[in-house]
């Protein structure tokens, strides 16, 4: 099974010191909310940019999905805060 | 027929409008964003995810086409730094009639707040600050909602 690329936005990439990362793949039923959670324990600046997931918002390869949503076989898993554009 | 343009160089709004004139249809409505000189801000930095932001824009006009009739939709949107007075954003439509004009700009323009992937940072002389999403600019893209 191939690694899970993840990237991260705006606080999210800035307190994580990185704007992508590969990392080895959840199973396929694990909730992006509880990989999180798991992330949070890789470092510091994981632990501070995962400190309230409710500022959180996710994408699946490309479209946003709520943080509930599986992550199955997704390519590409996007951590960002809520979007500020327009 | 449509086009999205997410760019980092500015846009002429005055051609823009003149190319969706040329579709000849009657009614042309835009929305142009321009960045507010709040307190001290210096610049305001635009983050965008390069893989997602044409392909999002795109579903969200794809979808103001199905609620209105349409002749022509013109989306660009900025990223990179901006100082106060420059354009951000452009959101122009063009149709026979003046309320699908109308309204599917506002449409438009409250789902990129809220649905496209963008993030602005500001610079001020002493500190920079991520914007926070504002629950009105969610609300009024719910208010859309079918």
């Amino acid at each position: 099974m191939s690694d899970l690329t993840l990237v991260y936005f705006a606080w999210v990439r800035e307190a994580i010191g990185r704007d992508e990362e590969q990392v080895e793949r959840p199973a396929a039923d694990v909730t992006i909310g509880a990989f999180i959670a798991t992330l949070a324990t890789r470092g510091a600046g994981y632990a501070e940019a995962f400190a309230r997931p409710e500022k959180l918002r996710a994408a699946l390869d490309q479209h946003f999905v709520p943080l509930d949503s599986v992550i199955g076989d997704a390519k590409e898993l996007a951590i960002f805060p809520p979007v500020t554009g327009g | 027929m449509s086009r999205i343009s997410i760019q980092l160089g500015d846009f002429d709004p005055g051609a823009e409008l003149a190319a969706l004139e040329a579709f000849g249809g009657g009614g042309v409505a835009s929305f142009t964003g321009i960045v507010r000189g709040d307190g001290d801000l210096v610049a305001l930095e635009l983050e965008h995810y390069p893989a997602m932001t044409t392909v999002q824009v795109e579903r969200i006009v794809a979808e103001a086409c199905e609620r209105w009739p349409l002749l022509g939709v013109r989306v660009i949107h900025r990223f990179g730094r901006l100082v106060p007075g420059e354009r951000i954003v452009f959101v122009g439509t063009a149709s026979r009639h003046r309320t699908a004009a109308l309204e599917a700009c506002a449409f438009l323009i409250d789902w990129l707040k809220s649905r496209a992937p963008f993030w602005k940072k500001e610079h001020f002389a002493e500190r920079t600050a991520w914007v926070d999403a504002r629950a009105e600019d969610d609300e009024k893209a719910e208010s859309w909602q079918r």
